[in-house]
């Protein structure tokens, strides 16, 4: 599997760490309630089509990287920074 | 036996060779197959199930039958195919599945019970009694069954993994791969092209058709030797492609030393490659499909496209009366070669009754090979046709049942191949494989000018694809005849034909799975376990499924196919984890004081990647608990070193540092004023405790944490997430810096008496009181101090640039060795914390929370950080969680273990009744006996009371006194005074 990090270029999946669903872009506030806390901690979609995951280029430029991936066939489709604010929160 | 003037063997270069001990002769340029049928050695091994004598079926890497052992020792490597194993002088081979001899093999007394072995018979007859199922059936399968044997030494031979990138890679160097890899090349691309084979030019090394009026093995040497000029190309040949995978890689095995008489140490046996390749083409060829008749498995019977390649490119004929027996015209290339080289061919059988003339041989129309005849190999052969039978006496028959595209790679990302009923085979679904194109025989394109032309265009439509310009020019002229054949799978009559020689699976087998309702192709196959030997079915798949087909009444298409997984050919463990043997790539890293560690005799130990001293033996010390009890008693009396460098070190500046590590720590770290460290923790955000450290403000905007040795990676990646992914507006920005700082504990009652002594400056308490920090400078290097404290005892940490580490460590030692103390190791690290109840990864483990180990009351309350939602859930605090306990042996039992349980004292030592467990111990030499760090259920409110620690694996128990943590200086007098 390859990634193309924005900031590295395309790099073999080696290099990077898995993380999860990239709803955990979207904390929320502490006082949001016991359902939106399990929601963000516990509960994930098993998607067959897009996933949006959170990759780390640990072995790179340790950039947090939204990858956006179909489960099917496995194609990246988009790879953006995690940061950068062009990546929405969660799938 | 060798004809004369044929094969693209040297016969100037003789070699020397051995088969079971007895020497043989061959030529350079020779297979193990090749060089044994030219000496007439037909019979090459037994089978499987039925120990049948077994002889070489094919000539390539689909050979299910000639499968032997090269070598012996450690390195012997089993079921190496003799149709890939390149002749050397010195080779070793040895037959296998057979004892005590190839000739004479105890286990053929299977064969006579045939009639019992079949499909299925494994789930029949071993049911009963249950009980002999582990202790009698499954040890004498186990010995029974299985292809050759592994020596059960350890492998010492080299193997390697390498990676490759191109623009093309081109699997398979026959006229397709040629003709793709020469157009894509000369328009600039960077190429690989891979072989399996040893030389290149697939079936144009094994037949004698010309192409641009020369013969096609001559045609692909100038071929290759206009790539091999091409500074974008690299041919990697003995190079089998095995598997695809996402995104254009790649995986491919390279037999670098197989082929050597000698080979130097430094080269590997075998290369394990990963090519990551923007477009591949896929030109593997195509593979011959044997017919099923009965006693078609004898030696000597063989593919009549093997029997051409033995004759051209190797010049053997592989017998002195041969038969030739198929069902298309291709078969009759084979009887016009032998002809034409001086072969005796006593008969074409051709099933279609339409068949075309043949000169010179005597032609069975319509006719079939119904039966054979030959102990250890062939003899006879019964030819029916509707004239009745007739007997021929022939030790040779080329047989043909059409070809099957090698399309395996364009199934590896799980697509299923189409079936084409002109030419009586699956064909790949074009874009199956991502950016995988196929083209020439694999493609169902049979005829010579149509592997040129497809590969071509493959080549061109990759070029178009990544902005390459498409060369003009014309193809080379060659043969546009593809031929044509008429379907015939299975020769109806009694008794055995076999479909998977390799784990002899015969026509019976599949037509009574159908019978007991094994109808899907899927059950089918795994009821006979056909298609499920190292050759995965390769010759046997098709012919398995028209069968099953026929029997169930239904279509090829409507029956389906099974798919192909890689490894395309097998691949040995050994090279795909190659560097992964002992130590193998595994970084290590050393701290700066390593080599003085090492020079006074200190065993390492591993923490992570990192390697630290153990304990520092002194003369006169049998055992590690004297040196561990020594260095605890010199850090409680005098001083002591150690090196603590491997801690994570993380620098943090900007203006949001405050903020950022309000988030991080569960306590309150915007308070923390310059000049002085606070011990932190760090919650996970489900509320459990993920590392604890300090952290030190060195100025105004800049921070110093360190983290513990096992979590500093996880630590580093979990500041990156939260201000990437959480705060990316906070104003920080922090790097590692744990290899940039040496870092020594300087710990016991006379630390600042010995810093004194090596600073510039003076300490003084009022300028460095516990928990201060600051710049030092130390014999004129700008260095920093800590005064923070492990062990509880008045002690210093001293950090300056690694470069420094070396001399200052042994600086460090010869001041504390003057003052009666020295030098401690992990040892005496672990009791001195242990006796001031610090904790470490043993308690926070991942499943305690702050409060369990008696920090709740840490998690501040004013502010938010990561993890404080989710630590206040129900069932998070409170006395139904095991709490932080010390615990102390009070009963004649004086030891405790790590890992035993506890249980109170009435109760019996049983799960349900487990209260807690011990996570840490020690012996004590400062309190005179061991001590044990552990959780015990309501722990807190239960210090004076007794519990038993049981350690059922040691058949342990102790009875102990439930106490504070803090065993030692509970007021902390000593961290102070």
């Amino acid at each position: 599997m390859r990634i193309t990090c924005p900031i590295c270029g395309e790099r073999d999946r080696r290099e990077f760490y898995y993380q999860g669903d990239a709803v955990a872009l979207r904390r929320p506030a502490p006082d949001a309630g016991e359902a939106a806390w399990e929601d963000y901690l516990h509960l994930r979609e098993n998607p067959a089509g897009t996933t949006r995951d959170l990759w780390y280029h640990e072995a790179g430029c340790g950039a947090w990287l939204v990858v956006t991936r179909d489960t099917v066939t496995h194609a990246v489709q988009a790879v953006a920074l995690a940061g950068d604010g062009s990546a929405e929160g969660g799938s | 036996m060798r004809v004369e003037g044929r094969g693209l063997i040297d016969r100037a270069r003789p070699v020397r060779f051995t088969f079971d001990g007895v020497p043989h002769g061959g030529f350079a340029g020779d297979t193990l197959a090749s060089a044994l049928l030219a000496n007439g050695v037909r019979m090459h091994g037994r089978s499987f199930k039925y120990h049948r004598p077994r002889g070489v079926l094919t000539a390539g890497s689909e050979e299910p039958n000639a499968l032997v052992t090269i070598g012996t020792g450690p390195g012997a490597e089993p079921n190496v195919r003799a149709t890939m194993q390149e002749l050397h002088d010195g080779l070793a081979a040895r037959s296998q599945n057979c004892w005590p001899s190839l000739r004479h093999d105890i286990m053929a007394v299977n064969d006579l019970a045939a009639p019992f072995l079949g499909a299925g018979f494994y789930y029949k007859t071993f049911m009963w009694p249950r009980t002999f199922w582990e202790k009698l059936y499954e040890p004498l399968i186990r010995k029974a069954a299985g292809l050759g044997a592994l020596s059960g030494a350890a492998n010492r031979d080299r193997y390697e993994k390498a990676h490759a990138f191109c623009d093309l890679l081109v699997i398979g160097a026959g006229p397709a791969g040629l003709m793709a890899a020469l157009t894509a090349a000369r328009a600039g691309a960077d190429v690989i092209l891979a072989d399996e084979g040893f030389r290149a030019g697939g079936r144009l090394t094994g037949e004698t058709e010309e192409i641009d009026g020369k013969p096609g093995h001559v045609w692909a040497e100038d071929v290759v030797a206009e790539l091999d000029a091409m500074p974008n190309v690299r041919i990697m040949l003995r190079t089998t492609v095995t598997g695809a995978y996402d995104q254009g890689t790649y995986a491919a095995l390279e037999r670098v030393g197989r082929h050597l008489a000698a080979r130097p140490d430094a080269l590997p046996l075998e290369t394990f490659w990963r090519i990551v390749a923007r477009r591949a083409i896929l030109a593997a060829g195509a593979i011959e499909r044997p017919v099923a008749f009965r006693n078609n498995d004898r030696p000597g019977i063989m593919t009549a496209g093997a029997v051409r390649t033995y004759l051209n490119r190797w010049g053997v004929v592989p017998g002195h009366r041969v038969a030739v027996f198929g069902n298309n015209d291709d078969a009759h290339r084979t009887v016009r070669d032998l002809t034409a080289a001086g072969a005796h061919v006593v008969a074409l059988v051709d099933s279609r009754h339409d068949a075309p003339d043949v000169a010179g041989v005597r032609m069975f129309r319509g006719a079939m090979v119904s039966d054979t005849r030959g102990r250890r190999g062939l003899e006879s052969i019964t030819i029916r046709s509707v004239s009745g039978e007739d007997h021929l006496a022939v030790d040779c028959l080329a047989m043909s049942g059409g070809w099957n595209p090698t399309l395996h790679l364009t199934c590896h990302t799980n697509a299923r191949p189409l079936w084409r009923e002109n030419i009586l085979a699956f064909v790949p679904v074009p874009g199956a494989v991502p950016g995988l194109s196929a083209a020439g025989a694999c493609n169902g394109a049979f005829a010579t000018a149509d592997c040129l032309r497809e590969g071509r265009d493959a080549a061109g439509a990759v070029l178009v694809d990544l902005g390459h310009a498409v060369p003009q020019g014309t193809l080379p002229r060659a043969s546009d005849d593809a031929g044509r054949l008429a379907p015939l799978w299975a020769v109806p009559a009694r008794g055995r034909a076999w479909l998977d020689f390799q784990n002899d699976v015969t026509v019976k087998d599949v037509r009574q799975a159908a019978q007991e309702n094994f109808r899907s192709v899927e059950h089918m196959k795994r009821y006979t376990t056909q298609g499920m030997a190292t050759d995965q079915g390769k010759n046997s798949n098709v012919a398995a499924l028209a069968i099953l087909a026929d029997v169930t009444g239904r279509t090829i298409p409507e029956t389906g196919t099974t798919t192909f997984r890689p490894p395309y050919s097998p691949v040995p463990i050994a090279a795909m984890g190659a560097g992964g043997q002992g130590k193998g790539f595994a970084p290590e890293r050393f701290t700066t004081s390593h080599a003085a560690s090492v020079e006074r005799g200190a065993p390492m130990i591993e923490a992570g990647l990192w390697y630290r001293p153990s304990y520092f033996p002194e003369a006169g010390e049998t055992n590690w608990r004297q040196s561990c009890d020594r260095e605890v008693a010199l850090v409680r009396e005098a001083v002591g070193i150690c090196d603590v460098s491997t801690l994570g070190k993380i620098d943090l500046q900007g203006p949001d540092v405050p903020a950022f590590l309000d988030l991080l720590y569960a306590n309150r770290f915007s308070t923390l004023k310059v000049g002085r460290v606070r011990y932190g923790l760090m919650l996970r955000e489900d509320g459990h405790v993920m590392d604890d450290g300090t952290t030190a403000r060195l100025g105004e905007h800049h921070y110093l944490m360190t983290t513990t040795t096992a979590a500093a990676g996880q630590v580093m990646r979990h500041l990156e997430f939260v201000h990437q992914c959480l705060c990316p507006g906070l104003d920080v920005a922090f790097t590692s810096v744990t290899e940039q700082w040496a870092q020594f504990a300087v710990a016991g009652p006379e630390s600042r008496a010995l810093l004194n002594e090596l600073l510039d400056a003076p300490l003084s308490d009022a300028v460095w009181p516990f928990m201060a920090c600051g710049a030092v400078s130390v014999k004129g290097v700008a260095g920093r101090l800590f005064r923070i404290s492990f062990s509880g005892e008045h002690a210093y940490e001293i950090a300056v640039p690694a470069r420094y580490g070396a001399s200052l460590f042994r600086l460090l030692l010869s001041l504390a060795e003057t003052r009666g103390g020295g030098a401690y190791g992990m040892e005496a690290l672990n009791v001195l914390r242990i006796e001031k109840g610090h904790i470490t990864h043993a308690e926070i483990h991942g499943r305690t929370t702050a409060d369990d180990i008696g920090m709740g009351r840490m998690v501040s309350p004013a502010k938010d950080c990561i993890g404080k939602t989710m630590s206040e859930r129900p069932g998070l605090s409170g006395p139904e969680r095991e709490q932080l306990v010390g615990l102390r042996p009070v009963g004649d039992v004086k030891k405790l273990t790590a890992g035993a349980h506890l249980f109170d004292p009435d109760d019996e030592a049983v799960r349900v009744n487990g209260k807690g467990y011990v996570t840490s111990v020690c012996y004590s030499p400062t309190l005179g006996q061991m001590l044990a760090l552990g959780f015990l259920k309501n722990g807190r409110a239960r210090h004076g009371q007794r519990v038993r620690a049981v350690d059922h694996l040691r058949d342990l128990e102790t009875l102990c006194e439930v106490v504070d943590p803090v065993f030692f200086d509970p007021e902390g007098e000593r961290v102070r005074g």
